[in-house]
């Protein structure tokens, strides 16, 4: 069977439309169940938690609210962001920068008892380095203490 | 006065680019000779006065030059001296004039050694890379300007991000940057040819050695990142998904798509169009990741907004290239005549359907990568992370590697399925080897993991049989650079596989004598002491480890405390054995005397790079028997 030119290269126009239609049906139906959403205390307060879901959450580490676990490795923490406190539970090595009244964002889930479990934790890392997330949210809160 | 040559250099460089231009792109209408020898001239004239600023630059940082403005800003006296030639593009402003002087460079390596092109698709290549140059000279000139002076110099600069001052991230940007920019030399050669309808299998066989070239800096850069995230960020992750990573990621799927897209073209004249478009894209995504990285809008919409004409102007120079090019293709695609078509059961068919599901595994992650600008342009804050790109570009991968597996054993124009079907047996028993073990030695193995591992298991032998039956001696160099390239996927997957199912972790605060176990190992926390570097001081344990009852040895993880800028980092502390590696980090102390030991046995983790350097080696080892069988087959014509 000859195949005509033309015809080949149809098919191969349809193909990698296939192709990027596949990738964007991919993406967009991983990213529905996969996209961490970010919630800053004052976002969640008085309002359904997203409960199962991983999600953010990001602001300052409240002065006075880290306490250790005895068994050394476990911690507890608050973060605010000016208007609301989401108490936190953190297992595991803290970021180097971590520290009361520095920003933090935590990865995890949040309870239905209202708190915040933490699978990993991004600290302010220095001066000039930010994670994305909480520039913009911890400007605001900056403002607003001020 | 250095630093003024320095700019004097650069603006000289833009105007031989903008002469480049004009001389480069009447040539390619005239076709006069000399026009081309001068073309040719300048092109390299430009590549050595950008090379000459970048130098003056590292100059200005070794000797601590705190009226420059950069230098004050990144680096600082009492910094060893490589940090302070690496500070030099381990910032905005240098590492663009870095991306200049490749760009210019590898125009000028283009000039000089680019013998086999007709002289007009060249002269319309130089132009276009001249094009290309001058925006960035004017991005650089304008709005980042790495000269710019100090008045009153700093007593002394700030320092440079802690996290950077290593040996092996010192050299990364500058090998990803040779990677990011050769692939300019592949965008160039596309406009060019798209010019003067000069598209076939010798403009294939000019462009891949540029190509491969390129593809071999993308590969050593990624892999290099990827371990120097690995030990040095003290997570014992070997690849976050984060924008910087995808940035680089991207260019390196569409040029591995390119690469074999360019065999075609080069042996059966085939996929004309398609690629000279995975040409224009896999620059496109080099730029495009490079940019969006550099300007911050990825990393920290915060910093776009502080300085909003260096993201708009990378916004419109991006526009106007990517733009630009595609536009030329759009008007000219239709000019493209048609190349041989062939079987669906072949060698090309096979490559097809490589650079499909490439395609397919980039728009993922191009997807992912924006997605949150999108999201966040909605009023919607979101990130998306290491669980959607698993998701959405694992299954894929794995079409990939069968792909990958039958590809090489097909023939060129038509080749049956019964015959691959034979071929194919020897890797059909090494995966179902390998599943039999798994389940009887391993039976708890995730499932992902688990078709990983059967995954590179038949790839690994997949990738020999093409060696079967062919006399070694007389087998092409390009073909071992193949199964070499191929092997290496085989071992990165394997590596990817067994230290997703297979590594232990341990964490426990522990006070000095106290022993922590992590798989067949036990680690006594023997010392804490305290010790100063070169411009830093650090916390350290030792750890005495035995693995069952093998002698002891010593692992010595530190928490380093830098000053300028005040910064904590963890260096994590690694022993490499034959099967794996186990990797310590010491946390922080509870103020109690108990520290926090954090341990991870990690089985055969590093043949992820082992893997990762082996492709790029085939890609060295290919270009080279490539170059060498383009020299051969001259000589015989003349």
């Amino acid at each position: 069977m000859m195949v005509k030119p033309k015809h080949q290269r149809l098919a191969l126009a349809l193909a990698a439309l296939a192709a990027i239609l596949g990738a964007g049906g991919l993406a967009l139906s991983a990213l529905k169940d996969q996209a961490a959403f970010f919630y800053a205390p004052g976002d969640v307060a008085g309002k359904p938690l997203p409960l199962g879901k991983n999600v953010r959450l990001g602001g300052m580490v409240e002065k006075g609210s880290l306490t250790h676990e005895a068994d050394g490795v476990s911690i507890r923490f608050t973060v605010t962001d000016g208007k609301a406190k989401v108490p936190v539970a953190f297992r595991g090595v803290t970021p180097d920068l971590f520290r009361e009244g520095s920003g933090v964002v935590a990865e995890g889930q949040f309870q239905a008892d209202g708190s915040f479990a933490a699978d990993n934790l991004l600290a302010k890392h220095d001066e000039r380095y930010m994670p994305p997330q909480i520039a913009g949210k911890m400007h605001k809160t900056e403002t607003l203490e001020k | 006065m250095i630093a003024e040559g320095g700019l004097a250099a650069l603006w000289i460089a833009a105007a031989m680019a903008l002469v480049q231009l004009v001389l480069g792109g009447s040539a390619a209408r005239s076709g006069a000779e000399e026009l081309m020898r001068a073309t040719r001239k300048i092109a390299v004239v430009q590549g050595l006065l950008a090379l000459g600023a970048f130098l003056t630059l590292i100059l200005l940082f070794v000797q601590s030059d705190m009226s420059v403005l950069l230098v004050a800003t990144n680096s600082h006296s009492a910094k060893p001296l490589i940090y302070k030639i690496a500070g030099a593009w381990g910032n905005h402003e240098g590492s663009m004039l870095l991306w200049v002087t490749v760009l210019g460079v590898a125009g000028a390596g283009v000039a000089i050694f680019e013998k086999r092109l007709d002289g007009k698709t060249l002269a319309a290549t130089l132009a276009a890379q001249a094009v290309l140059a001058l925006g960035f000279y004017a991005f650089l000139l304008l709005a980042s300007n790495p000269f710019l002076r100090l008045d009153p110099p700093a007593p002394d600069g700030q320092g440079l991000n802690p996290l950077l001052q290593d040996p092996g991230l010192a050299f990364h940007p500058p090998t990803l940057y040779l990677g990011y920019v050769g692939l300019s030399v592949a965008f160039s050669f596309a406009v060019g040819a798209l010019l003067t309808r000069q598209i076939g299998p010798a403009f294939a066989r000019a462009m891949r050695p540029w190509v491969l070239g390129a593809w071999f800096f993308l590969t050593i850069g990624i892999t290099a990142g990827s371990y120097w995230a690995y030990y040095e960020l003290g997570w014992g992750g070997w690849w976050f998904w984060d924008p910087v990573e995808n940035a680089s990621l991207m260019p390196w799927l569409a040029a591995t798509a390119l690469l074999h897209s360019v065999t075609v073209l080069a042996t059966r004249d085939g996929l004309r169009a398609w690629t000279l478009m995975l040409a224009v894209v896999a620059f496109s995504m080099s730029m495009i990741g490079t940019f969006l990285v550099r300007s911050g809008i990825l990393v920290s919409v915060h910093a776009f907004a502080v300085d909003p004409t260096r993201g708009t102007f990378i916004l419109a120079l991006l526009a106007i290239y990517i733009g630009g090019a595609l536009a030329l293709f759009g008007a000219r695609v239709g000019t493209v005549t048609q190349g041989s078509t062939f079987q669906l059961v072949s060698r090309e068919g096979a490559l097809v359907l490589n650079n499909l599901l490439l395609c397919v595994i980039l728009g993922v992650v191009f997807i992912g990568t924006l997605y949150p600008l999108v999201a966040q342009a909605m009023g919607q804050q979101l990130s998306v992370g290491a669980p959607f790109f698993n998701a959405a570009s694992v299954p894929v991968a794995l079409a990939l590697v069968v792909a990958t597996m039958a590809g090489p054993m097909l023939k060129w124009r038509k080749d049956q399925w019964g015959a691959l079907g034979r071929k194919m047996m020897l890797p059909a028993a090494a995966m179902v080897t390998i599943v039999v073990v798994l389940l009887v030695a391993m039976p708890g193995t995730p499932i992902v993991p688990l078709l990983g591992l059967v995954a590179a298991a038949g790839l690994a032998v997949a990738s020999i049989v093409p060696l079967l039956g062919r006399k070694l001696r007389r087998t092409p160099i390009h073909i071992y650079g193949m199964v070499l390239a191929h092997l290496g996927v085989a071992v990165a997957i394997a590596g990817m596989a067994s230290d997703t199912a297979f590594k232990q972790e341990r964490l426990a605060a522990v006070r000095v004598g106290e022993t922590v176990a992590v798989g067949s190992f036990k680690a006594k926390l023997t010392e804490i002491r305290p010790i100063i570097g070169e411009n830093w001081s650090a916390l350290e344990a030792t750890l005495s480890i035995r693995r069952n009852d093998g002698d002891p040895f010593r692992l010595q993880p530190q928490q380093r405390y830098f000053s300028q800028p005040v910064t904590t980092t963890s260096e994590a502390a690694i022993s490499t054995m034959i099967d794996g590696q186990l990797y310590t980090v010491l946390g922080a102390s509870d103020g109690q005397g108990r520290y926090q030991i954090r341990m991870w046995w990690k089985p055969f983790v590093t043949f992820i790079w082992l893997g990762g350097f082996m492709i790029a080696f085939g890609g060295l080892l290919a270009m080279v028997g490539r170059i060498r069988r383009e020299m051969r087959s001259e000589d015989e014509a003349e």
